[in-house]
């Protein structure tokens, strides 16, 4: 159905648009016109977007769905309905189901679900190592032609240094993008928390810094020997951000993400052993919160991700170090950001950059931008609409989160996905 | 912090979870109605019926003889019908969560449960999800707090050394791991000590101890010069497997209190150990057994100071107060102006 998205403000940072601007959109879901419309279009639909802010759909560099295998938490069908809510029109989810996404048929199950109901698109990753073992390397080509568009071993590290560097040689021989989440195994020992002040004064086992720059050291020179090009996961510490940094101006082929939750959330939000707050890696202190910010800036970090990962209640329900690490975050990617553009951190054009084409670019799809031609992944927010997170708000079968009764502004009002309205919230 | 949970809406002690947040009013308060208890244990007849009628239920996922044993007694003074669960060999190893094995508990109308969990922030979630009327009191959990442990230390610094201002105290021993020097430390900074030092090799001191106020000391030299109370603490023999030290043998030469390194405190200075003690890896029998260690009387004045906590958080606390509001000079009048 052609549709005209009209009145509103486009911001489009891979074409550098910023302006007050009509979408027009062709019946084959694509644009078809920026600001003008194209010879002889007549929409069938217009979508008045007076007052709010238009943008490519969000693009998620890690979200879990939970499925296949723990359905308990939450389903594609559940997930990718709180992703649209949130103008998140593309996902990337890690390997770390039951079973593994290890094998062709295990990728091409999960796309064919999730496209069931014709919301998100998904793209899986699949696994570095056969089962995320650590010790025998996946089949990447096939995974490659099923449709991931990147290998990772998820959480499970690989200890053994030289099945890493195999790792990252086969990918390289491929020219396939690696997924690392950089963490030293025997200096994690277990921790639960970020190994600091409120870690001691807890009582709680610490994760130190240096498992995550030792981590992000080793990789660093495994990527510098072998070419592979890789994408440091969820980075928490400003000491490995400029690591990172220094590598990109050494001309290595690394990128990083952080987490909307880093980017605002400390050690100190633990508070008495609010669970909630209980992610991997570790909220850290405040120097680090600073230096992944300041990494936002200087493009060492380009991708901003929710790292969502919906819990039953009970998983939160217990002794801090026994409960299972995680946020239902979706629904406060864009918010947290737009928190980030109120706080004169960023700019909103930046802001949309690090939430569209920038983490598209690192998995290689050609989403987040609405160049003439592009698919019409669209995310349409009013900026001004102030509220607040609530369990009954929220979409996700997870209602896990520590922002619950935190006000926000900014909410996502249409979302639409090659071109199909697939969201409609309140206009409100 | 830890207001919010610990206290009622008019501000009376609900749970005893930590001693972090506790005021110096507060802990004195404890100390004092402990005070008034010790002459329970001398009596024939060892029984007050404050909690007369109450259920009292010692539930040990991690097990512990000794401690159990005071809450024990402590219960049974005070006149309550007492439960002991060692939980950690039934329903959790079943799959039973740690709130639903409350949970069944709590539907056999317990009205107090004292707690000991092997993680840290255990018996601040259970306090979270126990009704109104249901009292938690933390024995100990992970590496957090012993708060019952770090007021009965204090209950014993104030009987042999009286007010807190002008002591010197130094903690020694793996502080990384013990919720017994955690509660000590807030205590002790609560009650305002003159200076307080922790004394351990950097691998069993926690990163930003100093931030909890206090002077890390990697020599004993240096932590014990001078000081009023030496504070030992237990050291587990798995910390050897774990890296933390080489050998008892040289945790020993380089940590363990001998007479010779007790010269250097302060002449009078009191030795204190939580027990049970591994004597010739972190204490000599000489110290231990020796005219400076109060180490037997602690335990004595553990079940005071629990009975205290007990009836305090019960509502017990008027009956408490009465004999020392009839006869003040009962109650140790030198002592108490000390603290006051």
């Amino acid at each position: 159905m052609t549709l005209v998205i009209q009145g509103g403000h486009l911001i489009d940072p891979a074409n550098n648009v910023d302006g007050k601007k009509d979408l027009f959109i062709d019946d084959g879901g694509f644009v078809a016109g920026v600001g003008k419309a194209p010879p002889g279009f007549k929409a069938k639909k217009t979508i008045d977007a007076r007052g709010r802010i238009v943008c490519p759909g969000l693009v998620d560099l890690r979200a879990r769905l939970r499925e296949p295998g723990l359905e308990y938490k939450a389903t594609i069908e559940s997930e990718v309905h709180a992703a649209v809510a949130a103008g998140i029109t593309t996902l990337c989810c890690p390997p770390d189901t039951l079973p593994v996404i290890d094998t062709p048929a295990m990728a091409q199950m999960l796309q064919s679900r999730a496209w069931r109901f014709g919301l998100a698109f998904i793209h899986p990753l699949g696994a570095l190592t056969q089962r995320l073992e650590g010790k025998l390397l996946a089949d990447m080509e096939a995974l490659d032609e099923a449709g991931c568009v990147g290998f990772t071993n998820a959480l499970s590290p690989v200890t053994d240094t030289l099945v890493m560097r195999r790792a990252l040689e086969y990918a390289a021989t491929l020219d396939l993008t690696v997924f690392l989440h950089a963490e030293d195994p025997w200096l994690r020992n277990g921790g639960c928390v970020h190994e600091g002040e409120v870690g001691t004064r807890l009582g709680l086992p610490g994760i130190p810094e240096a498992a995550e720059t030792v981590g992000v050291a080793r990789d660093l020179a495994l990527i510098e020997q072998t070419g592979c090009r890789a994408h440091f996961c969820g980075l928490s510490s400003a000491r490995a951000a400029a690591m990172v940094a220094q590598a990109q101006k050494k001309g290595l082929p690394v990128s990083a993400d952080t987490t909307a939750h880093h980017l605002h959330l400390t050690e100190h939000d633990i508070g008495d052993f609010n669970t909630q707050c209980h992610v991997r890696p570790p909220l850290r202190g405040k120097h680090d919160r600073e230096g992944l910010r300041k990494s936002l800036k200087t493009g060492a970090i380009s991708a901003i991700c929710s790292d969502h990962q919906p819990h039953e209640p009970d998983a939160k329900l217990a002794p801090f170090a026994r409960s299972e690490p995680g946020i239902s975050a979706l629904e406060t990617l864009l918010p947290l950001t737009l928190r980030l553009v109120d706080e004169k951190l960023l700019t909103l054009p930046e802001a949309i950059a690090l939430l569209t084409h920038k983490p598209a670019g690192i998995i290689g799809v050609e989403t987040g931008q609405l160049g003439i031609g592009a698919t019409a992944d669209i995310c349409i927010f009013d900026p001004e609409i102030r509220w607040t997170l609530t369990g009954d708000k929220l979409v996700s079968r997870g209602h896990n989160t520590p922002f619950l009764g935190q006000t926000f502004r900014g909410k996502v009002t249409h979302t639409l996905v090659g071109g199909k309205l697939v969201y409609e919230g309140s206009k409100t | 912090m830890n207001q919010g949970l610990q206290f009622d809406d008019a501000g009376r002690l609900r749970h005893l979870l930590t001693i972090e947040g506790l005021s110096r009013q507060t802990i004195l308060e404890i100390l004092d109605t402990a005070e008034s208890f010790i002459s329970v244990g001398e009596r024939e007849i060892k029984k007050i019926p404050l909690l007369r009628g109450k259920t009292v239920v010692n539930l040990f996922f991690e097990s512990s003889t000794r401690t159990r044993t005071t809450f024990e007694i402590a219960a049974k003074r005070l006149s309550a019908d007492v439960i002991n669960l060692n939980v950690g060999a039934s329903s959790t190893s079943k799959g039973e969560t740690l709130l639903d094995t409350i949970r069944n508990l709590e539907a056999m109308h317990t009205d107090l449960f004292v707690v000991r969990h092997a993680e840290s922030g255990a018996a601040h979630l259970i306090a979270r999800h126990v009704p109104p009327h249901v009292r938690i009191i933390n024995a100990g959990d992970g590496r957090h707090a012993h708060p019952t442990q770090g007021l009965l230390d204090m209950f014993t610094i104030r009987r042999h050394k009286g007010a807190f201002g002008k002591l010197k105290v130094a903690i020694v021993g793996d502080i990384l791991h013990s919720r017994v020097a955690r509660s000590q430390i807030q205590a002790l900074k609560a009650l305002g000590v003159a200076e307080l030092r922790v004394v351990a090799p950097k691998t069993l001191l926690p990163v930003a101890v100093e931030k909890l106020g206090v002077r890390p000391c990697t020599r004993m030299e240096e932590g014990l010069d001078g000081v009023d109370v030496v504070m030992m603490l237990r050291l587990q023999r798995e910390r050897m497997q774990g890296a933390h030290i080489p050998s008892e043998h040289e945790y020993f030469n380089l940590y363990g209190l001998t007479p010779a390194k007790l010269a250097l405190a302060a002449k009078d200075a009191i030795v204190m150990h939580p027990g049970p003690m591994n004597r010739g890896l972190e204490i000599d029998s000489a110290v231990a057994d020796g005219p400076q260690s109060v180490i037997l009387p602690q335990v004595t004045y553990g079940i005071a100071v629990r009975m205290a906590v007990m009836a305090l958080i019960m509502g017990g606390t008027p009956a408490i107060r009465e004999p020392a509001t009839r006869d003040p000079a009962s109650r140790k009048p030198a002592e108490r102006k000390k603290h006051q």
